[in-house]
């Protein structure tokens, strides 16, 4: 089941690449993928055991044998939610694409699909080489993917991203091979602990630069807001849990030691984006700045969750991970539709655009109160478990994050009362319509999760990790330790 | 009366076939009428190849035990044939990509018959196993190579890429030579394991022999710093001839010094391994700094050829089993790639009747999107992208430098890989990211040539360079297999 999420795309990308399709059937049939994708997905939700914890709907094929690598992927509870997360993402994203209707089609909508596979790719893999290839795969199509339907300035910025990430990346191939070759596996579920803080640090560093936290988030102002909404929203709303998920998966997991050691730099760094990237979004002078950078902070707050090390924040950095990706992946779609009436996402040239429109209206409103974490929101609830758990490790660190809430609460207050109230802007006409039904029909399933689960939060809070063992034992739902190993964490 | 060598034929086919092949074809230079002389020589040629391919499985079927032949002077081992394979392999692919090359009709019988005469010195060349039909092969693919650059005298550049080949490669020969001569005085000894039984560490003229015999065999393989002719020869010799050259003689070369080295001069492994981990390190930083600045596209696949002998070097440097591994899996792709590469750049080249650069492959992939694709993926193999071979041939290599304990030449390559992203991926923004209208040149008019056989062998690069990234396993069984005929 876990290969064919992964397959699914892949081959309907290969499809769509062969046959000479025209535009409406290749996203028909793009759309059609991305929603099987959904539904196998939730297949594999009814069947998941999360009673049971533990590697499941796993399948293993030796790749090759001499170096023991393997074709070995399977889902853990909380990977489930992000393979969820990023099949529903992307099916958004591919609907919005379709209905936006791209140039060059087919090239576009495959390019979508074979990403999609990667992000599958990456959630599931439980192979470390395997994991690094699906991590550099998503490079291939997002690279052009920006570089060819993004805006004026697309080629510096997919320069500059690439840059970037492949010089984490290969940090990190060089973290692999050291790692998995004074292993003898690269099996993430056999591979044992290591105490190397220079293996780690190559790992932190691809993972840093893609979440992106501070100071490696020089990318991402540009390919945010050079990027095709839809593709903005992948990137924030999937691409950067994939590096969170790195920091889970490999970082914490495989690497104890360091994770003590360096936890407070990392909070710290954490911490910085968390402040930094909230003042920058009160500042930034237009929509996609605002979600660009509110990213940057979050992603530090899901950090901060991460190397809480503890039972609250690793519970919540995966809730808030599925929030965050929710409600960037609406806030970068609502800007696409926004620029699409105004033909400008400068805040200075917005207003007004409440009156007349009450669906986008509505549909902006949700979303931002929902991120702004205002209690009773699953964004909240999020939130609130990371500065719990966050707490436990220092109560300075709970006070940082506390103070981020309110920043967040100053700027998407600032955003929605500069697209939404006001006086009409300059760029603002009466030619400029409501949503219509098809934009509706893409945000209103990812408004429905929203709300499904500010409903009930903790479908992800109480399933992301074994209740029978503290879930703090994030090793423990991966591997056999000694409990010696499980103390450690708790410490 | 000379008592003669008993004679194993089996063991020369592959050589025979392809210097059959070369005869038929000189004949058909002169024999067959004008019109047909292309079609018959181009024919006579990949037939050649395909044959010796064939014959290269045969024997690396049944050559499980390498052993000695004609006097020991041959090699008949799996090394040799799985070089032999790539060799055959590479020149089916180059007389495809040549056949629609535009050349003058007078000479091209003589240049597919060179092509295949070219093929057949490789073939001698890796089972070489003395000193004497070391030299005798590298002559003869070199002299073959030479006059292949020049033979298009419409080509200007071709005439200096053939000189300069010539001269730099004469003198490389030369040197290994010399050194040859400084080894066997030394020794006493021809054949490499007679050297090596001569056992005479640290032996002040052994040792200047030895640094010859690399450096002589470094020009072959274009490695820093005996790459100053790669650059201008890869440029100025016609586009199949380059292709050809970047699969095969680097192949060839990077193979038979690691024979060489291994099976001739095991008690120095402790000296070579450093000069060759250092002419790694030469050859990546060179390679990769100099092809950032190139404009033109044939010139940045010659600095990338010598920043990937660098990457091939680290595994001859590691000197271990999985090292020799990783040299010959990595070869494979590797060969692909650069044949895949160079032909696309000989399909836009007559496209357009200018030389190529990243400027005028504006557009490309969108016009011709089979070898756009094609491009692409070979940009991304020599990048270490997965879903090529180009990345698992590097996590081989990484994985022998580790294993011999050379992380700092891990942390080189890896950073060297960094660095050639921006020129690898600024083809594939030539391509794709400008648009067409961005092309400044107009092309020579009419719809692009059609090119059947040049596209097969794109295809058929493409298939190689990403089956290699899904079928790993078969091909590091034949790599371990070929390595294991060293004494590792």
């Amino acid at each position: 089941m876990t290969t064919l999420l992964i397959i699914l795309p892949l081959a309907a990308a290969v499809v769509i690449w062969v046959l000479p399709l025209n535009r409406v059937s290749a996203g028909s049939l793009a759309l059609l993928a991305a929603l099987a994708e959904v539904g196998i997905w939730i297949q594999m939700l009814a069947r998941f055991d999360f009673g049971r914890g533990g590697l499941q709907f796993s399948q293993h094929r030796s790749w090759f044998s001499d170096l023991h690598v393997s074709y070995h992927v399977g889902v853990y509870a909380f990977s489930v939610w992000l393979v969820g997360l990023t099949v529903v993402v992307m099916a958004a994203c591919i609907a919005y694409a379709f209905w936006a209707g791209r140039e060059k089609a087919r090239a576009y909508f495959g390019l979508m699909l074979f990403l999609d596979a990667a992000i599958v790719g990456v959630f599931t893999a439980q192979d470390l080489l395997l994991f690094y290839a699906f991590f550099e795969a998503m490079m291939i199509p997002l690279y052009v993917l920006v570089g060819v339907w993004g805006g004026p300035g697309r080629i510096g910025a997919t320069l500059k991203f690439v840059i970037y990430t492949m010089a984490g990346s290969l940090l990190m191939l060089a973290s692999v091979i050291v790692y998995g070759l004074s292993k003898n596996t690269f099996d993430l579920t056999q591979i044992g602990t290591s105490g190397s803080t220079w293996i780690f640090l190559g790992f932190a560093a691809a993972f840093a630069i893609k979440a992106p936290l501070f100071p490696f988030h020089g990318w991402l102002p540009d390919a945010y807001r050079e990027s095709s909404p839809e593709v903005s929203a992948v990137l924030s709303g999937v691409v950067s849990k994939a590096a969170v998920y790195g920091f889970l998966r490999i970082g914490v997991a495989k690497f104890p030691g360091p994770t003590h050691d360096l936890r407070p730099l990392i909070l710290a760094l954490a911490a910085a984006g968390l402040v930094y990237g909230s003042l920058l979004a009160f500042r930034a002078p237009d929509f996609r700045g605002v979600v660009a950078y509110s990213s940057l902070a979050q992603m530090g707050l899901i950090t901060f969750g991460v190397f809480a090390v503890n039972d609250l924040g690793l519970t919540g950095s995966v809730l808030q991970m599925v929030n965050h990706g929710l409600i960037s992946t609406t806030l970068f779609l609502l800007a696409g539709m926004v620029e699409r009436r105004t033909t400008t996402g400068e805040l200075g040239r917005l207003g007004g655009m409440a009156r007349g429109r009450p669906v986008l209206a509505t549909v902006l409103m949700t979303t931002g109160i929902i991120a702004l974490a205002v209690p009773l929101s699953s964004a909240f609830a999020g939130e609130f478990l990371i500065l719990a758990g966050v707490f436990q490790r220092g109560w300075g660190w709970a006070v940082v994050g506390a103070a981020a809430m309110v920043l967040a609460a100053m700027y998407m207050l600032r955003l929605i009362s500069a697209v939404l109230h006001r006086d009409p802007g300059p760029a603002v006409t009466d030619a400029a319509l409501d949503l219509r039904p098809a934009e509706l029909g893409v945000t209103a399933p990812l408004i429905a999760c929203l709300l499904a689960l500010s409903a009930w939060p903790a479908a992800i809070s109480g399933h992301s990790f074994p209740r029978n063992v503290a879930a703090v034992d994030v090793a423990c739902g991966f591997q056999k330790l000694p409990p010696s190993n499980v103390h450690f964490y708790c410490r | 009366m000379i008592q003669r060598p008993h004679i194993d034929w089996f063991a020369l086919a592959p050589v025979n076939a392809l210097l059959a092949a070369a005869a038929i074809a000189l004949l058909a230079a002169v024999l067959v009428p004008r019109r047909a002389r292309r079609t018959t020589a181009a024919t006579v040629c990949a037939l050649g190849y395909a044959v010796a391919f064939g014959f290269a499985i045969a024997l690396y079927v049944r050559s499980a035990h390498g052993h000695g032949v004609v006097a020991d002077a041959i090699r008949r081992d799996r090394f040799a044939e799985l070089a032999q394979m790539i060799v055959a392999g590479a020149g089916v692919l180059a007389t495809g990509i040549s056949f629609r090359e535009r050349m003058r009709d007078n000479h091209v019988a003589e240049y597919y018959a060179l092509l295949a005469a070219a093929g057949s010195g490789m073939a001698f060349f890796v089972a070489a196993n003395n000193l004497m039909t070391l030299f005798l092969g590298l002559e003869w693919l070199s002299i073959s190579l030479y006059i292949l650059c020049a033979i298009d005298r419409d080509l200007i550049n071709g005439l200096e890429a053939g000189l300069k080949y010539l001269i730099i490669g004469g003198f490389g020969s030369a040197v290994l030579l010399f050194g040859s001569a400084l080894v066997y005085g030394e020794t006493g000894h021809l054949d490499f394991a007679g050297i090596a039984s001569a056992n005479r560490p640290h032996d002040a003229l052994l040792l200047f022999g030895l640094a010859m015999i690399i450096s002589g065999l470094g020009f072959k393989a274009s490695a820093a710093p005996f790459h100053m002719w790669t650059p201008d020869v890869y440029e100025g010799a016609p586009t199949p001839v380059t292709a050809f050259m970047a699969a095969a003689t680097k192949t060839v070369a990077l193979l038979v010094l690691l024979r060489v080295l291994r099976t001739a001069f095991p008690q120095e492994a402790h000296l070579w391994t450093v000069a060759i981990a250092v002419i790694a390190v030469a050859s990546l930083t060179i390679g990769n700094l100099a092809a950032l600045v190139q404009r033109n596209v044939k010139r940045m696949l010659a600095y990338s050829s010598i920043s990937h002998a660098g990457f091939m070097l680290i595994a001859v440097a590691a000197n271990n089993a999985l090292g020799g591994r990783a040299l010959l899996y990595y070869l494979i792709p590797y060969a692909a790639m650069s044949l895949g590469s160079f032909a696309v750049v000989a399909a836009r080249e007559r496209e357009l009747g200018v030389p190529v650069t990243f400027e005028n492959l504006a557009g490309f992939g969108w016009e011709r999107p089979l070898l756009g694709i094609s491009m692409w993926t070979f940009m991304l193999g020599f990048a270490g992208f997965p879903l090529t071979g180009g990345f698992v041939g590097k996590f081989y290599v990484f994985a022998a430098a580790y294993r011999q304990g050379w992380t700092w030449l891990v942390i080189v390559g890896v950073i060297a890989t960094l660095v050639s992203l921006y020129y690898y991926l600024g083809v594939v923004r030539a391509m794709f990211l400008r648009r067409t209208e961005d092309l400044q040149l107009a092309p020579i008019g009419g719809s692009p040539p059609r090119d059947a056989l040049l596209q097969t062998a794109v295809v058929g690069c493409l298939v190689v360079t990403v089956g290699s990234f899904f079928a790993v396993q078969p091909l590091i069984d034949l790599a371990k297999h070929a390595a294991n005929a060293l004494p590792f």
